[in-house]
């Protein structure tokens, strides 16, 4: 019974003899399969990481010399070298600050509903589709919609409270979902702890599960902001123009943005039309990575507070 | 029996078609420990959490019958069930602290209760009758979660303490803790009952036995027996009863 223990059985891949008879573990092929898939996986990041590096390299030297103080502060101008970004710079700015003011309370508030109040029966189950649905209607069709509603119905002419409210349905879905799934991942017991303290409904989700989801809306919030940010085509409709030598000084003032005033450059034929394209491209991520950290730094603080 | 504190009638709960509880009547004494064990899926829970109105968060959960709390039915239409869960506090299967400070979870339902009087020594007090204050004095400010498991469960036991409430539902209190934990629960339990009536959930029949006065045994959504602990453990009358505590299923 006591037979000995052959120490060489670990290293060799050998087996005993009793398992030998029952099993055929194949052990160098399974690991040779697991380094390959381990490369693979790997690979697939090299090629973002990769194109990621080409492409800002690319953009990087095209504005080299291009990005200056007055490449900020001036207006366009027919001519490259007068040419500048400001207009579209503060029209950015403040359609992003319509967008986020309209379009976090909505989302937030619709997705508390749909969580912490619906009842889960069809009405819940229909929302629920349309508002997925909706996150994957192409941009274009919300520029039309933002020109029916808003520019003609509510008759908000061409203006840049037009192009938030615009903007702000079109990253509606995407704060709703994102908000959903935090919400969802609060754990019941504690909303069952809040509710058999004496809290009412509003108290449990205003002082346990919002405090404690925040972090996850945060994120969906950022996600949806770079969205919008970045959004061309919804604006065209709606009237965003591509020649302005203003900037917004209120809510029905006309407007221009960053992607539009870059995609306006990159069809000149000058080729230093193409270098403050590029330039302009800089501002852009400038600006889409300062609104990124802020709401990471907000996040961070808040996550602090919350130990799973 | 002493002062009745709840009366259950004729209560009956439904999950959608299932019916988890069977026409129930029983009552409860104050400043007594009653428990109510049986296998799971018996339905002793599902009592414990209509005690509170609890049930209401389950989507599809109905409730017919009444539960007299001194003598007022908490199912009647005009009363507020977070009026109920105020004077009827609840502990969990799974501690389940807020992730607050320590001081916070406690001070948790006198804040939202609009709690007059000095919250600090309120959360001194609580955290004391939950035996937890020596431990964490030092330290009121950190995590909650930063506590052991069987701190978790007394710091949820002094966070309903805090409530000053009347009744304190246990739902297994125990059954996520280790033995040494446990006992400690068991001695706060014994210590608690002077102030209030303890209704307890265990499938832990030695800690019923040691710690309960009434005990009541459930089977398939029904009440077998119920009646003084000793009793029931030494003389079931129900041969079902005897079964389940001689361990013969369950």
């Amino acid at each position: 019974m006591n037979r000995q223990v052959d120490s060489a059985t670990l290293s060799g891949g050998k087996l005993m003899n009793r398992q030998e008879e029952m099993f055929t573990p194949r052990l160098k092929s399974r690991q040779l399969r697991n380094a390959i898939f381990k490369w693979i996986f790997f690979g697939a990041n090299v090629v973002g990481l990769l194109a990621l590096v080409l492409l800002l390299g690319d953009v990087v030297r095209d504005s080299w010399g291009w990005l200056d103080w007055d490449f900020i502060t001036s207006f366009p101008s027919r001519f490259p070298e007068k040419a500048g970004i400001k207009a579209a710079l503060f029209g950015t700015i403040w359609l992003m600050v319509i967008t986020a003011l309209v379009a976090i309370p909505v989302g937030v508030a619709t997705a508390v509903f749909l969580e912490e109040y619906a009842r889960k029966n069809r009405f819940y189950a229909a929302i629920q589709t349309n508002i997925s649905n909706l996150a994957g209607v192409p941009s274009i069709v919300y520029g039309i919609l933002g020109l029916t509603i808003f520019v003609r119905w509510m008759m908000l002419g061409r203006s840049i409270l037009a192009g938030g409210l615009t903007m702000a349905l079109l990253i509606l879905p995407i704060i709703i979902v994102a908000a959903q799934e935090s919400l969802r991942s609060i754990p019941n017991s504690w909303r069952h702890a809040s509710l058999a303290l004496g809290a009412t409904r509003w108290q449990t989700i205003r002082y346990v599960v919002l405090p404690a989801s925040l972090p996850g809306i945060l994120t969906g919030v950022i996600l949806a902001l770079s969205r919008a940010i970045g959004e061309t085509a919804p604006l065209i409709p709606v009237g965003a123009l591509t020649f302005i030598m203003t900037v917004p000084k209120d809510f029905m003032d006309p407007f221009t943005v960053l992607p539009i005033q870059i995609y306006n450059w990159t069809s000149r034929p000058q080729d230093e039309f193409r270098c403050i394209a590029a330039a302009g491209i800089i501002v852009l991520l400038i600006v889409l990575l300062s609104m990124n950290a802020t709401a990471i730094f907000l996040r961070n603080k808040y996550q602090k507070k919350v130990v799973e | 029996m002493n002062n009745i504190i709840l009366s259950i009638k004729n209560l009956t709960v439904k999950y959608g078609t299932t019916v988890a509880l069977k026409n129930i009547s029983m009552e409860i004494a104050q400043n007594r420990i009653t428990a109510l064990i049986g296998p799971s899926g018996c339905g002793k829970s599902t009592l414990l959490r209509s005690l509170n109105r609890m049930n209401d968060l389950i989507e599809g959960a109905s409730v017919s019958g009444q539960v007299l709390y001194r003598g007022e039915d908490i199912y009647a239409p005009s009363v507020d069930p977070v009026a109920v869960r105020l004077q009827i506090g609840m502990v969990f299967q799974k501690p389940n602290p807020f992730p607050k400070s320590i001081f916070e979870n406690v001070a948790f339902g006198p804040k939202i209760n609009g709690y007059r009087g000095d919250l600090g020594s309120l959360v001194k007090q609580s955290l004391q009758g939950a035996g937890l204050w020596e431990e964490v004095k030092d330290r009121l400010h950190d995590n909650a979660y930063a506590l052991s498991g069987g701190q978790q469960q007394r710091l949820c036991i002094a966070r309903a303490l805090a409530l000053q409430p009347e009744v304190l539902l246990l739902d297994e209190p125990c059954s996520a803790l280790d033995p040494i934990a446990t006992l400690r629960i068991e001695e706060l339990i014994q210590e608690l009952k002077e102030q209030l009536t303890i209704v307890i959930v265990t499938h832990n029949m030695q800690q019923a036995s040691r710690i309960a006065d009434y005990t009541a045994f459930f089977l398939s959504g029904e009440l077998v027996e119920y009646g003084e602990t000793e009793k029931v453990f030494t003389a079931p009358v129900d041969k079902r009863t005897e079964d389940y505590i001689t361990g013969r299923f369950g």
